[in-house]
């Protein structure tokens, strides 16, 4: 392969080799995009049996980003299976590309996974339930960003211990709680600008961490 | 070091630990003046927050060995960290005990949402402990120091975070019933009592730290002996 124009193309390409591999397993095995897809529509209906009568219009959209959440943690768990099961992860780590590739196509994917949920979800909660607003949609995005960020790292983590699925979820839920909080204000307070920025930074913040420390993670 | 020199350090911080606590609890009760709103339960202050501070202060020495281990690649701070974490989870349920008996003397409710600290400690309890699950689910090696590190650092970063999420949080969860007005100054007879509370925690937290550290490092070397001969 003839060297890159810039220092930063190379990477790049490892980035979009590794996610495309990703985005065409799910495409030729399916198993994970349908399940995610089901359990969000089905928690759905739940939360409808869950809210007592006189439940404000307000709770449903705290339920979605329970139910966002947790479909997400469903996504993560299956997120480095492939590569546990054919004893790739050490395969990709023995390749000549920086291991922050690995964690960034993986998180793009992720990412890629979960707009795609969302896009069933939120039809489905616009007609069980109230309207979708845009600052609704936003929080959405940001968030997704930030639980891709910090819920790859978190699964390449479980994947390497013995609890796997047990240990992901444990992991994962008091760092998705600063998620919920801006997602829902970004929701349904008055002033969603500040809850936006918030996820932000969060996004910001864990990123950057994760992307430094992923190396860490996965070699010895 | 040699070994004498550091058992002299573990001897004489919990010397200090002991001495700066018993003056720190005596000023407490009997020194200072009563607070004019509070009454006497306005007293745990001395204990509740000595003991959050001094748990945020483990969480980033753990936090602070982690990098240093992810720096230099010296598997000798994976100890270290593992067992400030250890202290600071320790000091976090004695904050979150502290603060519900002072809630209850306060407003006769054992927990409160609206006080932020507690609310806060909650948060950094359920992320610590999980951190003992990792631990204890993956085989002891380089692997495992190196998680546990990130995770330590991911901890520290998650204190600020979270505050904030919890300030923002206030907005629209369901409205404070009960909280704290924290605004007011110390006066100089309580910044003392305070100060030496503090010291007296955070010397009993180098004490324990000190402590636990020479008993797991014996562990260690007890069993790299023993593989050794066997």
């Amino acid at each position: 392969m003839t060297a890159p124009a810039f220092p930063g193309l190379s990477y790049a390409r490892d980035v979009a080799a590794l996610a495309r591999k990703d985005l065409l397993l799910e495409l030729r095995s399916r198993d994970t995009l349908p399940a995610m897809l089901l359990f969000v529509v089905s928690t759905l209906v739940i939360f409808h049996f869950a809210l007592p009568a006189g439940s404000s219009d307000v709770a449903a959209a705290g339920l979605l980003w329970v139910a966002l959440v947790f479909t997400a943690l469903l996504g993560l768990t299956r997120a480095f299976v492939a590569e546990r099961e054919q004893r790739l992860l050490d395969g990709l780590v023995l390749a000549p590309c920086d291991r922050s590739a690995i964690w960034l196509a993986k998180a793009l994917s992720i990412v890629a996974f979960l707009l795609l949920a969302e896009a069933v979800a939120l039809p489905a909660f616009a007609l069980f339930f109230d309207p979708v607003t845009a600052p609704m949609v936003a929080g959405i995005i940001l968030a997704d960003l930030g639980i891709a960020a910090v819920g790859t790292l978190l699964a390449a983590m479980a994947v390497a211990s013995r609890a796997r699925e047990l240990l992901l979820p444990l992991l994962f839920l008091p760092l998705a709680i600063p998620i919920i909080v801006g997602g829902v204000g970004a929701s349904v307070a008055d002033d969603p600008g500040r809850y936006l920025g918030f996820l932000g930074l969060y996004d910001a913040v864990f990123a950057i961490l994760s992307w430094a420390t992923f190396e860490y993670v996965v070699t010895e | 070091m040699t070994s004498s020199l550091r058992s002299n350090q573990a001897v004489l911080l919990a010397a200090a630990a002991f001495a700066l606590l018993l003056g720190g609890l005596a000023l407490a009760f009997y020194w200072v003046p009563q607070a004019p709103l509070e009454g006497f339960r306005q007293r745990i202050f001395y204990i509740h927050v000595p003991v959050a501070l001094t748990a945020y202060a483990c969480f980033g020495w753990g936090a602070w060995k982690a990098l240093r281990l992810l720096w230099k690649r010296d598997r000798r701070y994976d100890l270290e960290s593992y067992t400030a974490v250890h202290i600071g989870v320790i000091f976090g349920i004695l904050t979150l005990v502290t603060g519900s008996i002072w809630a209850r003397t306060s407003w006769g409710v054992w927990w409160s949402w609206g006080e932020r600290q507690l609310v806060l400690f909650l948060v950094l309890f359920l992320f610590y402990c999980a951190y003992f699950m990792l631990r204890y689910s993956v085989e002891p090696g380089p692997r495992r120091a190196q998680m546990s590190a990130v995770y330590a650092l991911f901890g520290v970063v998650l204190i600020p975070i979270s505050f904030l999420a919890i300030r923002l949080a206030e907005n629209f969860i369901h409205p404070v019933v009960f909280s704290r007005d924290v605004d007011e100054n110390l006066t100089g007879s309580q910044a003392a009592t305070f100060g030496v509370c503090l010291a007296g925690t955070l010397a009993l937290a180098a004490a324990l730290h000190v402590n636990e550290l020479r008993g797991k490092r014996l562990d260690e070397r007890l069993r790299e002996l023993r593989e050794a001969l066997a």
